[in-house]
């Protein structure tokens, strides 16, 4: 194979007549603070518009400005849009990577670079492409400072007439990304065409991808779960959000913002909201608990560490009986860690946060679209069952962008639980706050400012009895904490049930959750055609858990649990719920690398299992 | 036997006896400054003519975060967790802005753990009475110094501390806090006119109440005892408060009395002890209490006062009723809404 294929240099060397259509992995590879994200978005959405199924997913430092980035954009006919291992189109803008990104690459892939870098003589079973980006910026882009950012979008209409790309549908890309801002549209849109327009003149096309038009996206959004759930929360009845900044945390709120503002201010230009940005994540929950409290659909959106901190708080709502929701996207580890990769790591942590005996509600998301309903699904069973409930999302999927069908508007009216009114309190003459006249765990509550004698109570932690006075008493305590456990046992035939895909007398099954469903989705067809080993597939979607994943592991031999931390969180809760002799059937598969989980990983590593 | 004819109780202007102000038996030590505080505060919102029910009571931990069991019944209550009421309060004013907010905190819930959430605070001028209960130790758990303990100041045990104290007053000024005032759990009058000059306020009051605890620091060589306060308490300003629906029938002499008028109609009546004494001058007001920490004085009185300043809800731009009982009209936005937003992802 040859090292270069730029014209004039080299039209020499053989590629096999191989094309590969809508099947491949494009990466750009840069620094952070170069305005790439915007080039990118344009590539993926052109994609998108030519009706292939994309995903695009930024691998990000924790830094504003200079260090590595990488965006890797997925096209896949089929529809896998998890993240696929092998890269097969790079274009390598960053000189402090590229030597490594070049040779971490699998033969025959391209490699598109800025001409000094000089990256074909790294390797010869590539195909390399090289772009004097600064001459083409020059000329297209009069304003110094902006060819910077301008230089980004070039490689962009470069990539299009490589792939094969329709032009007018970077131009419709471009125009949406810039939509307020016609001069900056206009210069990029200059700035791809004089890419495509240097590539058609200069490069001669050898690799073996291509993009060609179908009609799988179709009607079809493109989102990052933050936005989803920002938007689910705003349709949600949402009314206070309290949070403290954190990645990759923020932009949920901050997406929030702009969406209250544009959907939720009266005619009078009154908020029905308020938005409290918190000293801190222990501030956050403690606001989120108070208005929880006095009647408001409250939440936080915070990530593991702030999980960390919230949790006296927790416990105090789970014993005080406050509704509140609180997003965790989840993320790796304390500190200066890896706070912009992704994980599943909050689950045991957060089932049990607090202290003594505690057990939360979470909602555990796997998409876009999930995002937007689990919202409705959150604030419902908090009030319902007035506690907090954590939606358990994660970087993957709240930071990056996913195709998605439009969200359905929901479905049901709002449940605001058990609330007694000042009519209520009139006919019944009083009320008291923690009995469980329903049988169901769950006692009724009156709201701050109810204008009735009889509606005030009084709220503290554990040592209440069912008129909420204070009481150490052993049997008062007792009693409180088997209603608590009778509450959440109530809860386990409301909470969201899991997704079962079965075949025909599997023996193997698979349980996975969260973002963790693409890569195992993707995996089960790698297993079946090239292993032939056939799965049953249950994706949770809650805990606590429902009948049907009791049900699950009772019809398989092997159960595999496929999770993105390292100490098998999920599968250690199943088996504090399990019957003990179901739990020799669960198996670890885990990832850990803080990167989104791939189909490879899952493939080979089960298959190794079953001794395929 | 003869029988005497009941008398017709006294009522407030919205028609309730003081016994429904009450809350239940206390269970703080006979004696316990607290008590007092909590008799001031259910007096002063019956004179007011407070609803019961509009109230909320807050607290964290320690004695004086027990002590909102101790009043008002009627209203609702939360005691919390250590140093965190601050958070509770906004968010339950954030859901409902027509409640009237009582957080009762003390020295150790609010100048050590809760340090971090009482300037925040502070500086949003949330409308909230924040009363502390200060009485320089800990003593839910036996005795040990708080973070507003004098220098020099001893324990029973013979402890003395050698650290300087946290002024809160200062601190509030300083944060912005619109309403900052220290009295004596001892100074019935004083704290009286406080309490319901406090319910007119618009805004953060910060009252620091010196509380000596009977049983831990109320000794010889402690500087919250009852007998130092009366010994060394210094009175800036005779305090007198006649609310909006009451008609002011003293004449006062401007020369010696500053009237203010609070955002309600009440007016506050000051009659300056010490000449030059403005109350709406925070720098001077920080300065005072600067040279009553060097003089060793407990100054008390009202120490700053703006009856001008937004609080954090009216920055908020939130509607005028309550966000918790908003039908799903105003909060669930329509279809056209959601589709809208749809084509925006396409």
């Amino acid at each position: 194979m040859s090292t270069t294929n730029v014209a004039p240099q080299g039209t020499g060397g053989q590629l096999g007549r191989k094309r590969i259509v809508n099947d491949m992995s494009i990466q750009v590879a840069t620094v952070n603070g170069s305005g790439s994200q915007s080039s990118n978005t344009v590539l993926l959405r052109a994609i998108f518009q030519m009706g292939v199924p994309v995903s695009g997913k930024n691998l990000f430092p924790s830094n504003i400005a200079g260090l590595p980035t990488w965006y890797t954009i997925r096209a896949n006919k089929e529809g896998y849009i998890g993240r696929k291992k092998e890269i097969d189109f790079l274009v390598a803008m960053n000189p402090e990577t590229a030597q490594d990104d070049v040779m971490s690459l699998a033969p025959g892939a391209s490699v598109l670079y800025d001409e000094p870098l000089a990256l074909d003589k790294l390797r010869n079973d590539l195909v390399f492409y090289y772009v004097p980006y600064d001459k083409i910026v020059a000329a297209v882009c009069p304003e110094a400072k902006l060819r910077k950012l301008v230089k980004n979008m070039v490689y962009v209409g470069v990539v299009a007439q490589l792939l094969e790309i329709e032009m007018g549908e970077v131009e419709k890309a471009i125009r949406k990304q810039f939509a307020k801002k016609a001069k900056a549209a206009n210069l990029n849109l200059a700035a791809a065409q004089a890419g495509f327009d240097y590539a058609k003149g200069n490069l001669v096309k050898r690799g073996a991808f291509y993009i060609e038009r179908m009609n799988k996206t179709a009607g079809k959004i493109i989102v990052d779960g933050n936005s989803a759930a920002a938007l689910g929360c705003v349709f949600a009845g949402c009314t206070v959000v309290t949070w403290y900044p954190i990645t990759p945390s923020s932009s949920l709120v901050e997406t929030m913002i702009e969406y209250m503002k544009e959907y939720r201010i009266g005619p009078d230009g009154k908020a029905t909201f308020a938005i409290v940005q918190a000293e801190d994540e222990l501030a956050a929950i403690g606001m989120v608990i108070g208005a929880g409290w006095a009647g408001a659909r409250s939440m936080t959106a915070t990530a593991g560490p702030g999980i960390s901190l919230m949790s006296e708080f927790a416990g105090l709502a789970y014993y005080a009986e406050v509704p509140g929701v609180i997003w965790d996207i989840q993320r790796v580890g304390p500190s200066t860690g890896l706070p912009t990769r992704t994980s599943q790591g909050d689950i045991l942590s957060t089932a049990f946060l607090s202290h003594g005996d505690t057990k939360h509600i979470m909602l555990i998301p796997s998409s876009v679209a999930e995002c937007f309903s689990m919202a409705q699904d959150a604030f419902n069973l908090a009030e319902q069952f007035q506690t907090l409930v954590f939606v358990m999302s994660d970087l993957d999927l709240g930071m990056n962008n996913w195709m998605s069908d439009p969200f359905d508007y929901p479905s049901t009216p709002i449940k605001r639980g058990k609330i007694l009114s000042k009519g209520d309190l009139d006919k019944l003459g009083g009320f008291a706050r923690y009995k469980d006249l329903d049988g169901d765990g769950v006692g009724y509550r009156t709201l701050p400012g109810t204008d009735h004698p009889a509606a005030a109570y009084f709220t503290r932690g554990s040592g209440h009895n069912d008129k909420s006075s204070y009481s150490e008493r052993p049997d008062d305590y007792e009693n409180n904490m088997e209603r608590l456990n009778r509450k959440f046992e109530t809860a386990r035939s409301f909470v969201p049930r899991p997704e079962i895909q079965k075949g025909t007398n599997a023996q193997i099954g698979i349980i996975a959750y969260g973002t963790s469903h693409w890569g195992v989705i993707e995996s089960r067809d790698q297993l079946r055609s090239e292993y032939g080993i056939e799965t049953d597939y249950l994706r949770m979607r809650a805990y606590p858990f429902t009948r049907e994943v009791h049900d699950f592991v009772e019809q398989h031999d092997r159960v595999y649990v496929v999770e993105q931390n390292r100490d098998a969180q999920m599968l250690s809760l199943l088996k504090l719920d399990l019957k003990p002799e179901l739990t020799t059937r669960l198996r670890s598969i885990a990832h850990l690398d803080g990167l989104p989980l791939d189909a490879r990983s899952v493939t080979d590593e089960l298959s190794t299992m079953e001794g395929k | 036997m003869a029988t005497t004819p009941t008398a017709e109780p006294r009522t407030n202007r919205i028609g309730l006896t003081v016994i429904e102000y009450k809350g239940g038996k206390t269970t703080l030590c006979a004696g316990c400054g607290h008590n007092a505080i909590s008799e001031r505060i259910l007096e002063a919102m019956y004179e007011m003519g407070v609803p019961p029910e509009r109230v909320v009571k807050l607290s964290g931990i320690g004695c004086s975060s027990k002590s909102p069991a101790y009043f008002m019944n009627r209203s609702h209550s939360f005691n919390s967790v250590h140093g965190r009421m601050p958070s509770v309060a906004t968010g339950a004013l954030l859901a409902n802005r027509n409640l009237l907010a009582l957080g009762v905190s003390g020295d150790g819930d609010t100048a050590s753990i809760g340090i971090g959430q009482f300037v925040h605070l502070m500086r949003r001028n949330l409308p909230l009475i924040y009363i502390i209960e200060d009485n320089g130790v800990y003593g839910l758990t036996k005795g040990q110094f708080s973070a507003t303990a004098d220098l020099g100041s001893k324990l029973k045990t013979g402890v003395i501390n050698d650290l300087p104290p946290i002024d809160t007053c200062g601190l509030a000024i300083e944060l912005g806090a619109t309403f900052v005032g220290r009295s004596f759990s001892g100074d019935k009058k004083q704290l009286s006119a406080m309490m319901k000059a406090a319910i007119a306020h618009h805004g953060t009051v910060m009252l620091d109440v010196v509380s000596p605890c009977v049983t831990f620091n109320d000794h010889e060589g402690s500087t919250k005892s009852y007998k130092y306060v009366k010994d060394h308490d210094e009175i800036l300003q005779e305090i007198s408060f006649v609310p909006h629906f009451e008609d002011i029938d003293v004449e006062y002499d401007a020369g010696t009395t500053v009237d203010v008028t609070m955002h309600d109609g009440s007016h506050l009546q000051l009659r300056k002890l010490e000449e030059d004494y403005d109350p709406t001058d925070r720098i001077r007001a920080m300065t005072r209490l600067a040279e009553a920490h060097d003089k060793g004085e407990v100054l008390t009185g009202l120490f700053y006062v703006n009856t001008k300043a937004p609080t954090f809800l009216e920055l908020l731009n939130m509607i005028g009723e309550p966000l918790a009982t908003l039908p799903e009209s105003l909060v669930r936005p329509g279809r056209e809404a959601l589709e809208a937003a749809m084509e925006e992802l396409r």
